[in-house]
């Protein structure tokens, strides 16, 4: 087991070091730093010399890869390549364009995205599966088919509707929570009402569907059929049975993204206003804060690796045939 | 008159030769029409086929680009506007140009506001004022508006539905084929139903905003009309860049194994590990400051924006091929253990042979399906990029455009709402229709569910 995770880890750091390559030659090699200084300083009248400042300040003023002036390991470390990218890999976020440690960002930030993101995804998970095993159980009934036409309607429609019509209806028109904002603690538990609610309702389309086709399928295989001849009732067959051997590819599409969650969402924390970390990415799309990026394309790829590791662990918890070798 | 070809123009018809093509290919083959004929034979599949193609229609008039010529000559020279124009622009006519001052509600005759105006003897008085065009033509719409509408709305409806009927006795629907009877049926009702509804709304539009209009007073039905090109470009030119790279590599991975599996399936790894929206925000953004640092590229304002348009088609391409190649990989390994395979090995046939006889067309079934089902994601995916910032140009009209200039009105008293509603609107009507349709492609297509035939 340790030795197999071992292996995971070590596979992982050529594919984190794919990725910090790719975002490289996207920051650094598309678009060199003297660009890069030129849209921070407005693109017309700047002088070379404000250029080579702006360089300067945010350590953009070195070599990409090779440094002919510095002396021995220097020519390969002091470089932006190793200071800007490569840094990460140790945890070295560097700074935003406004100064601040972008690594102390991150970790204040992760609370309150996983306020939001955590709830959305043990509820919705549950409620989710719920639907679809009661799908199930009443397969190609009127039941059924409405519930698959509620679904192919609700995946329809756009994920900014149900932002935008439920801020809407519940706080505008209703009064029930209020329409954004974020407190820590107990305090806020009002604010996290509604992002919740929305996350949990905008995802029942897709996921509902993807649930009931993974249960359709179980259900046709013998195993079922001889449990349902044994003489146990539907609802035990449902729960005892299909539930059990679906997990397999239920683990696989959701134990991936439960590392995701502490990076948040982007779309939900910006209309709330939410103060993690899918808020601190879309500010910094939108001011062109390309170091903020860099650092939040890392942090996903080393989460969804992670994300990776862990599903393969979580299949030895529910089906005792996987060995990890 | 001087005709303008976008670049997006130029690959969407690529793509509707490529279509006809494989359509005409499809025609002559039995076994590959079969999928089709199940395809046909469900009701829900072929109405949502009939409203796709519908949006398609008003895209590809939308893609018919020309500028018209000034009529000021400079030293014999025929200066053109720069504004860029398309046939729909043509045919829509009114709608583009009867712009009023700002907000006016669906149907209204009065702006939304509140206004101070001069009455005839002098004074002056706080009231709404009259809509310039919208309901122009009434002289006293507190008693008239609503014969007015209602008369506009039932003409045009049965004018819509007879035009309807007439163009189903043209086609020639009742061939007598018992397998499609149903499907017939349904699409004989739907369309008359979508005839009414066109008629009605064209006949409305001629007096008023059937919509409402914008902040500066544009017609949103228009604007909305405007968008569904956008978001069927960005749903096909997408798919038409991704496609070479999947299938590709796919089955390359699939068929050779070895250390070309071992390259290509680092790439898509190294690629889909990497969250896709912040993937795309890097790379739009890399490219933004491309096109603002070279201006003079580009001669028109629509020229820029268009190929900010390809540029994201062209990331959200390169960016959304690993799921199916990932896919395809799979079946070329399953495809590459069968005895026909083996047998064609036996004979000495050369693998690109293999690939190309063998293999791909015994995937294309799995392309198929997922470049219908991907359609419906990427004109989602849109109006999100627009809302984050790293959609499509401010200029460009499209769902997220609309949506983003919408959602600041929300706090406004009176709600603005019909802009918000039209955009969802269309965009859920589309969507639905495209899954909808991808939905009965899918049972059609798929092997696993194959009934005897």
């Amino acid at each position: 087991m340790l030795a197999y995770l071992i292996r995971r880890i070590l596979y992982a750091l050529p594919i984190l070091l794919g990725v910090n390559l790719l975002t490289f030659a996207l920051f650094f090699v598309v678009n060199t730093p003297d660009d890069m200084a030129r849209m921070q300083l407005g693109i017309k009248r700047v002088t070379p010399e404000a250029i080579a400042k702006w360089k300067q300040q945010h350590g953009y003023d070195k070599p990409l890869l090779y440094n002919d002036v510095a002396a021995g390991a220097g020519k390969l470390t002091d470089t932006i390549f190793v200071q800007k990218s490569a840094s990460m890999f140790v945890g070295e976020f560097g700074f935003s364009d406004d100064g601040r440690s972008i690594g102390r960002e991150i970790q204040t930030r992760m609370m309150p995205s996983l306020a939001i993101a955590l709830p959305t995804f043990v509820i919705g998970l549950l409620l989710y599966i719920t639907f679809a095993l009661v799908l199930t159980l009443f397969r190609a009934t009127a039941l059924d088919t409405a519930g698959v036409a509620l679904c192919v309607l609700l995946m329809s429609v756009s994920s900014l509707f149900y932002i935008i019509g439920g801020q809407f209806l519940v706080s505008k028109l209703w009064h029930w929570a209020p329409i954004s904002g974020y407190a820590p603690g107990m305090d806020g538990l009002r604010f996290l009402v509604l992002p919740v609610l929305i996350g949990v309702v905008g995802g029942i389309g897709s996921s509902g569907r993807w649930y009931r086709t993974i249960f359709l399928e179980e259900i046709g295989k013998d195993y079922v059929r001889t449990a349902r001849a044994k003489g146990l009732s539907e609802l035990r067959v449902l729960f005892r049975h299909v539930l059990k051997n679906a997990m397999i590819p239920i683990l696989t599409g959701v134990v991936v993204v439960i590392p995701l969650l502490f990076m948040g969402s982007l779309l939900t924390e910006s209309f709330f206003g939410i103060p993690g970390l899918g808020s601190y990415t879309i500010e910094a799309i939108q001011a062109q804060d390309f170091s903020v990026v860099r650092a939040m394309v890392f942090l996903g790829s080393v989460m969804y690796i992670v994300g990776l590791i862990l599903t393969d662990l979580s299949y030895t918890l529910v089906d005792p045939r996987v060995r990890l070798q | 008159m001087m005709p303008v070809m976008l670049w997006t123009d130029a690959l969407v018809f690529l793509l509707l030769a490529c279509g006809a093509a494989g359509a005409w290919y499809v025609r002559r083959q039995p076994h590959l029409l079969l999928p089709w004929q199940r395809v046909a034979q469900s009701r829900i599949g072929m109405v949502s086929l009939l409203v796709l193609s519908l949006f398609l229609l008003v895209g590809l008039l939308d893609s018919l680009h020309y500028r018209v010529a000034l009529p000021e000559r400079n030293a014999g020279q025929t200066v053109y506007s720069p504004e860029v124009l398309s046939a729909f622009d043509a045919l829509a006519g009114n709608l583009r140009t009867h712009t009023e001052k700002t907000y006016s509600s669906p149907l209204a005759t009065q702006l939304y506001a509140r206004e101070t105006v001069e009455l005839p003897d002098g004074a002056t008085q706080r009231a709404y004022p009259r809509l310039k065009f919208g309901g122009a033509h009434l002289a006293n719409p507190d008693t008239e508006w609503m014969g007015d509408v209602a008369s506009r709305a039932a003409l045009g409806g049965l004018e819509g539905a007879l035009a309807g009927g007439l163009l189903i006795a043209f086609l020639g629907w009742a061939k007598r084929d018992v397998s499609t009877r149903e499907s017939r049926r349904a699409l004989f009702w739907s369309t008359l139903l979508l005839a009414a509804l066109i008629g009605a709304t064209a006949s409305l539009a001629s007096g008023y905003h059937v919509l409402g209009t914008d902040k500066v007073g544009q017609d949103v039905l228009y604007l909305s009309l405007k968008s569904i090109r956008t978001g069927l470009v960005i749903g096909t030119v997408t798919t038409l860049v991704m496609l070479p790279f999947a299938l590709f590599l796919g089955v390359a991975a699939g068929y050779f194994r070895g250390w070309v599996d071992d390259a290509i399936q680092y790439l898509y790894t190294v690629l889909s590990s990497i969250p896709s929206v912040l993937l795309i925000a890097a790379a739009v953004l890399m490219m933004q400051v491309v096109i603002e640092q070279h201006a003079d590229w580009f001669a028109t304002a629509a020229e820029r924006a268009d190929v900010r348009l390809l540029c994201l088609c062209l990331i959200l391409g390169v960016t959304s091929w690993t799921g199916l190649c990932r896919l395809l990989r799979g079946e070329t390994l399953k495809l590459r253990e069968l005895e026909y395979i083996q047998a064609a090995q036996a004979f000495g046939v050369s693998s690109l042979r293999i690939l190309t006889r063998h293999i791909v067309p015994n995937v294309m079934h799995i392309v198929l399906i997922s470049v219908v089902m991907d359609f419906s994601a990427l004109v989602l995916a849109e109006a999100v990029l627009s809302y984050v910032g790293v959609g499509v140009d401010p200029s460009t009209i499209s769902f997220g455009t609309m949506i983003n200039a919408a959602r600041l009105e929300l706090g406004r008293e009176p709600v603005v709402w019909w802009m918000l509603a039209a955009a969802f609107g269309f965009m859920l009507v589309l969507v639905l229709a495209a899954n909808l349709f991808a939905d009965a492609v899918r049972d059609a297509f798929d092997p696993r569910l194959n009934r005897m035939a």
